[in-house]
């Protein structure tokens, strides 16, 4: 693996708790829109003391290479994650209709 | 192979101009690796490499305005400090961030209004390099003068620490708005821009900025001077052994 | 695990077992981790770099690896850990990093074989990653492999000017191979049959190809880049076998491999006080930038 490092047998090496008292600068997730038409989208996340110095990092961290031309951030803590278990996806998998691959239009009505 | 004699008006003042960003880009470029947060030495590389890329850009311009067929390379590795005509402020090393931002943040204020002039030089060159390098410069005052207002205003420590970093580095401003006889003939021709012009703007906005960051002016009179006539302070020697090192160890070759 | 037998990607809010997710995490962290203490090698020469292109093509590569672990250190977060704490285990010697970064760079001749070697070998791991199952962590994989064979070619690129230059340059580019040739095959950790971690990594796609695999992926490609910079591999074992078409390799000194993960690599200890030291630098800055946010917090609702 990339910059793997074995484990020695017999040495201690700790996982973290979870529970670190925390200090730092909050997360923030960063969207990037890579150019006029599209539409902002995840690009990942950094840590920021307020929205200008994370506006600012994303920048300089996400959008070095020409990637984007403007760029959204948001607390961590703001984003409300949608339940991604079946029963809250699974009913629509459940309605081909919505789809337009499920009707067979015959090819002399042209593009549809 | 060391340039001695920089005459031509135009290629003198390109050279200062030069000589400014190289020296703080090599100054930023120490500092990789040792800022507070890893968010944080993205930015000051970037910076860096702005100030860089700018004096490239103007080197590259001098040499073709010289017309001997140097490079940007010979200027910047073959000249000794006495040769340098950078100004004094940006060869001052920092003692951690805080002085980092207090210089860069005073400079960024000057290079504001340096390259807001610059763009409407008659020298299309020139003025071409400026309005790029001014996009950069209004980036880096908006990443500076936030810090200096979070340091500023943020703990009692930083307070103090941001004050006397302010300190430090204010005797070298004064040099900045200096006007020299090559100022004043480019300013003349419409090519450069009299410094003194510039000093106004610059106040105004640094006093925002201190008023806003809960910090002072500092009360010091004295302001260094010098270094657009290659009297230096001794840091500049060190810089450039150490930024001249190769070239001068492997003379004439290709890297 | 039903969703990595299919070879979908599990996400962060996904159910998975506790070995999973902690092997995840350290293994994450320990890449984010190399990534950042690499910046220190390379970083040794940026202010000495022979040209203003090559200082400013150094400052952007290691600036591309401070984001490379900004990007891990943001997937590993996903796991429910805080940066903080991953990087005060990295602190206090509880989680490492590759110890490839534990050789000093000695020569500007060593930025080129790190560039080449360290960085090919690194690509070769990433790709075979891209495809990992953790969805975070093949999508940073994807985000570094993109910046990554820049740094390649930057290294390679050195070299080339070096091979074609004066016989000191040529003289500095062959010491340098010596001393980060042994290292850079290493890199890809001891040979699969004491790899204790390899069988369980690969079950979970985390791991999708072993370690002797990509190493010799990696000797493959790499042998005929040095025959073109006319440079000799420290290895006098070093020959094509024409039955399978592959470079073999002589043995490895794993002992000296062992020695350097357990921390008496010559610059272990440098490498941590550095980092260490930068974080004790900045706690101020930081401190005062929470406390500001706090205050405009304060003053807006007030």
């Amino acid at each position: 693996m990339t910059y793997e490092v074995p484990e020695i047998p017999g040495e201690q090496t700790e996982d973290p708790t979870g529970h670190y008292e925390e200090h730092g600068w909050p997360l923030w997730e960063v969207f990037v829109r890579p150019k006029r038409g599209l539409n902002h989208s995840h690009a990942g996340s950094l840590h920021a003391p307020d929205a200008e110095a994370a506006v600012q990092n994303a920048r300089d961290a996400y959008t070095r290479r020409a990637e984007g031309i403007s760029v959204w951030v948001v607390p961590s803590t703001a984003i409300y994650a949608s339940d991604d278990s079946e029963a809250m996806f699974e009913p629509f998998e459940d309605r081909p209709y919505r789809h337009p691959t499920f009707y067979d239009i015959p090819e002399e009505v042209g593009q549809m | 192979m060391t340039i001695t004699a920089i005459a031509a008006p135009l290629l003198k003042y390109l050279v200062r101009l030069a000589d400014d960003n190289l020296v703080l880009g090599q100054r930023l470029s120490e500092y990789i690796a040792s800022a507070p947060e890893i968010e944080e030495d993205l930015a000051v590389a970037n910076i860096g490499l702005d100030h860089i890329g700018v004096a490239r850009h103007l080197f590259s311009y001098a040499a073709e305005v010289e017309g001997e067929g140097r490079t940007e390379d010979d200027f910047a590795f073959w000249r000794t400090e006495r040769e340098f005509t950078n100004a004094l402020l940006v060869e001052q090393p920092h003692e951690g961030f805080g002085e980092l931002i207090a210089r860069q943040f005073l400079f960024d204020a000057y290079q504001l209004e340096l390259w807001e002039a610059l763009s409407r030089s008659s020298d299309e060159r020139l003025a071409g390099i400026a309005a790029k390098a001014l996009k950069e410069a209004r980036y880096h005052l908006r990443h500076t003068s936030s810090w200096v207002v979070r340091l500023g205003d943020g703990t009692d420590e930083s307070h103090r620490r941001m004050q006397d970093a302010i300190g430090a580095m204010w005797r070298f401003t004064g040099e900045l708005f200096e006007a020299d006889d090559l100022d004043r003939q480019m300013a003349d021709e419409g090519v450069g821009v009299d410094p003194t012009t510039l000093h106004q703007a610059w106040t105004a906005t640094v006093d925002e900025i201190l008023a806003e960051a809960t910090l002072h002016r500092p009360d010091d009179p004295y302001q260094a001077s010098g270094g657009r006539s290659g009297m230096h302070s001794e840091h500049l020697g060190h810089l450039l052994a150490e930024m001249q090192w190769m070239q001068r160890t492997y003379p004439g070759l290709q890297w | 695990m039903e969703t990595i037998a299919a070879d979908d990607k599990v996400e962060p809010r996904d159910w998975m077992p506790d070995g999973y997710r902690k092997t995840l995490i350290r293994q994450i962290a320990q890449h984010a981790h190399s990534e950042i203490i690499g910046m220190q090698p390379e970083g040794n020469w940026i202010t000495r770099a022979p040209t203003l292109m090559r200082k400013i093509i150094l400052m952007a590569k290691v600036q591309d690896e401070a984001g490379h672990g900004l990007y891990l250190y943001s997937a590993a977060e996903t796991l429910g850990v805080s940066r903080d704490e991953l990087q005060h285990l990295l602190h206090i010697g509880k989680q490492k990093y590759s110890s490839i970064f534990n050789y000093p760079t000695l020569s500007w001749a060593d930025i080129g074989a790190i560039g080449w070697l360290v960085d090919g070998a690194a690509i070769v791991n990433q790709i075979a990653l891209q495809s990992t199952s953790y969805g975070p962590y093949a999508r940073a994989m994807v985000r570094i492999c993109k910046e990554e064979s820049f740094h390649a070619r930057q290294g390679y690129s050195i070299l080339l000017a070096l091979s074609r230059g004066s016989e000191a340059q040529r003289a500095m580019m062959q010491d340098a191979i010596d001393r980060w040739w042994w290292p850079s095959l290493m890199m890809f950790g001891p040979p699969d049959a004491e790899s204790t971690h390899t069988e369980q990594s690969m079950k979970w796609k985390i791991k999708r190809v072993t370690n002797d695999e990509l190493r010799q992926q990696f000797v493959d490609q790499t042998v005929p880049q040095g025959q073109h910079l006319g440079v000799t591999f420290p290895d006098p074992d070093l020959t094509y076998d024409e039955g399978t078409g592959h470079w073999m390799i002589g043995d490895i000194d794993w002992d000296e491999f062992w020695a350097v993960v357990k921390g008496d690599g010559r610059l272990s200890r440098e490498r941590i006080a550095a980092k260490v030291h930068a974080w004790e630098e900045g706690a101020w800055v930081r401190e005062a930038a929470t406390a500001y946010a706090e205050k405009v917090s304060l003053r807006r609702t007030a």
